[in-house]
């Protein structure tokens, strides 16, 4: 075994996303081969560390006063170190063409934070790394340098942080009430329960929390968005399975999420959008299972984690290097590239049947856990919802994006095949989505709990193969008759546009209101707020300075860079 | 670091005068996929009596259930899908201004 050879901790108690962060500090420092090599080097050098590491908690450090623990190690974490670690190598390969040190560097903190905030023992640690995707992330988004991108990871930045803002108000209720920062689990009905879960909910996309993921997703780079879809959200599935295991009220919600999300799907142009749309409804299946509790539904969630990470990625990796190569992603403008990108195109159909959970593909052997469970449960309505949720994605995820992109209408482009690095990394995610569907008793060996659960039944086989192959057949018909949806350019509104509309308009108003209202009082001390008023009218109004879709130089660019500083160095 | 820039679309190469269609350009071909899945569909639909369902739910043990739930789940689906097009779709450029 690995772990003998390494007797002694490699690099003594340090978290293995610490290795991550740390290391990306050297990126921009590196020359070409030299930094291609390194960037890849880190995750695996992160992963002997974490092999090199015994079960329990360590890596204690004092913060202001608290006992911090930012290392534990057991196997509800380690499922999720080893996926997230897989992922960040994976995603290196993909990107391996970019010539980009901020990309390279904040996907490296990016991962770290995610890997560190899954092994933090305490609250604190957590909150510190949750912080740290936040503001990692949001680089990859405005990586792309567009308006669009800009201002869509100004928004993401405000909800990102706002969950960290959450945490640590549920962190300082709970300490102030308990005494302890104690990452373990919470009740709900209690102040500082409800906080974190709001958290946990925002992070994780909970119905009317969602909409930050598919406004932000689709506007990040092609190999941002890759690394988006695995890091953020599944980390918020670890904390809740993590804190609240069996909280009932996580049923019907992770129920909602399979649900409603596909809807949107159906008539989203843009297709890595459709994309964003089908990881809700995939967190929503985990959500349920994490709900439900039982050692099976844990063990399903955990699963349905690790193999929704890889064909996830590869989804978004075929659409990324379809963007890559011909400038768009709008189902409306693709179609026919079959013919010149054959090999993006196979590996599209891989991920697709793998989020469809087609028997021999991963998602079959760790989604047919969670559904069993809500069988097992006698959750009648759960279950029908769940069943509705695999018929929908297989839809609109398995069906639509390939058809739309590679087949369907012809669009005459005729694009170059994927740079090879994509290839590669796209390659390897597909072989390991179908070894994980054909010998699933590797992955079942590192769940969470041991579950003896046979996958291959006549059974699983036939029910599914049915529900999936009519889902197909409802597809055909409906193409054939005409009364599928076209897919049109638009813009779907979604629960965003309150914040995005009304919501922003009153507060400006509001704002410009009352500063104007004092001022209109006409007294000589107050003709001060008039020009605040108009200063702020002029920098914030809709024509201002800080309307502008870019926020260099704002507030939050500044809060982004303080926060990511004040991380790094809390650790010295 | 982040600027307003806009990068270049690729250019696309497009489709040549002279090119050959392709086994999928093929009308019968299409036909062809088709009538494999309407035939896959009602093979799966015969052999359900003979599959034993283990579920504490009875709506499972009816014949045929999943195939019928998936169809009409996903027809459902879609239309209103439809129906949330005229509720919620704008034009493209729709928060730009």
């Amino acid at each position: 075994m690995m772990t003998d050879l390494l007797a002694t901790p490699l690099l003594g108690e340090l978290s293995p996303g610490l290795v991550l962060i740390l290391g990306a500090v050297l990126v921009p420092f590196l020359p070409g081969v030299l930094r291609k090599v390194y960037l890849l080097a880190l995750p695996l050098v992160a992963f002997l560390q974490l092999l090199s590491l015994e079960h329990g908690l360590m890596g204690a450090m004092p913060l202001m006063g608290l006992e911090l623990t930012t290392v534990r190690i057991d196997r509800l974490s380690l499922i999720f170190g080893y996926i997230f670690l897989l992922a960040a190598f994976l995603n290196t390969i993909y990107a391996l063409h970019i010539r980009d040190w901020v990309q390279e560097a904040s996907a490296l903190v990016y991962a770290g934070s995610a890997i560190g905030a899954v092994f933090a023992g305490d609250l604190v640690t957590l909150f510190l790394f949750w912080e740290g995707t936040a503001i990692s992330s949001v680089f990859l988004i405005w990586a792309s340098r567009t308006p669009a991108a800009m201002a869509a990871g100004q928004r993401y930045l405000i909800v990102q942080i706002g969950s960290g803002v959450l945490l640590l108000a549920g962190t300082m209720v709970h300490y102030g009430q308990t005494g302890s920062i104690a990452f373990d689990s919470f009740d709900y009905q209690t102040t500082a329960g409800l906080l974190i879960l709001l958290s946990f909910g925002i992070k994780c996309a909970f119905p009317f929390l969602h909409n930050w993921l598919q406004d932000a997703y689709p506007e990040a780079t092609v190999t941002g968005t890759v690394m988006l879809s695995a890091f953020t959200t599944k980390l918020a599935i670890y904390a809740l399975a993590r804190g609240y295991a069996g909280t009932e009220v996580l049923v019907p919600i992770g129920a909602a999420m399979t649900a409603f999300p596909i809807f949107y799907a159906v008539i989203e142009n843009d297709l890595r959008r459709v994309l964003a749309y089908s990881l809700n409804n995939q967190l929503g299946f985990m959500v349920v299972g994490i709900g439900i509790g039982t050692d099976l539904a844990i063990a399903g969630a955990a699963a349905h984690a690790f193999c929704h990470i890889l064909y996830k990625a590869l989804l978004f990796m075929s659409m990324g290097a379809v963007l890559l190569r011909t400038g768009t992603a709008k189902g409306s403008e693709l179609g026919g590239l079959f013919r010149t990108m054959p090999w993006t195109a196979t590996f599209c159909a891989v991920g697709a049947a793998s989020i469809s959970a087609f028997p021999l593909f991963s998602g079959f052997v760790s989604k047919s856990l969670i559904i069993s469970a809500a069988l097992k449960g006698e959750y009648f309505v759960t279950w029908m919802i769940l069943l509705f949720a695999s018929a929908g994605v297989f839809h609109h995820s398995g069906i639509k994006i390939p058809f739309f992109a590679f087949f369907a209408h012809d669009s005459g482009m005729r694009p170059k095949e994927a740079p090879k690095n994509m290839l590669v990394a796209m390659g390897i995610t597909s072989a390991l989505c179908i070894g994980i569907g054909v010998l699933p008793g590797l992955l079942y060996s590192i769940l969470p709990y041991d579950v003896t659960y046979h996958s291959y039944t006549v059974e699983h086989v036939v029910t599914q193969l049915q529900l999936l192959i009519f889902s197909a057949l409802a597809f055909t018909v409906l193409m054939r008759t005409g009364l599928y949806p076209p897919e049109l350019k638009s813009t779907n509104l979604d629960s965003d546009w309150f914040w995005r509309r009304p919501v922003a308009k009153a507060a400006w108003g509001t704002l410009t209101g009352v500063l104007a209202g004092w001022a209109a009082l006409g007294q000589r001390g107050l003709s001060a707020s008039a020009r605040i008023a108009k200063g702020l009218y002029s920098q914030h109004g809709p024509t201002g300075t800080l309307a502008r879709t870019r926020p260099t130089g704002s507030m939050a660019i500044w809060m982004a860079v303080l926060l990511l500083m004040f991380l790094v160095t809390s650790f010295f | 670091m982040p600027t307003d820039r806009t990068p270049e679309p690729p250019e696309v190469p497009m489709k040549d005068a002279d090119e050959q269609p392709t086994w999928f350009d093929k009308k019968k071909n299409v036909n062809l996929i088709c009538f494999v899945l309407y035939g896959v569909s009602a093979l799966l639909l015969l052999i359900d009596p003979f599959v034993h369902k283990h579920g504490p739910f009875a709506i499972e043990h009816w014949w045929g259930f999943y195939g019928i739930y998936g169809f009409v789940g996903c027809v459902f689906l879609v239309l209103a899908a439809k129906e949330l097009r005229k509720m919620v779709m704008r034009r493209e450029d729709y928060y730009d201004d």
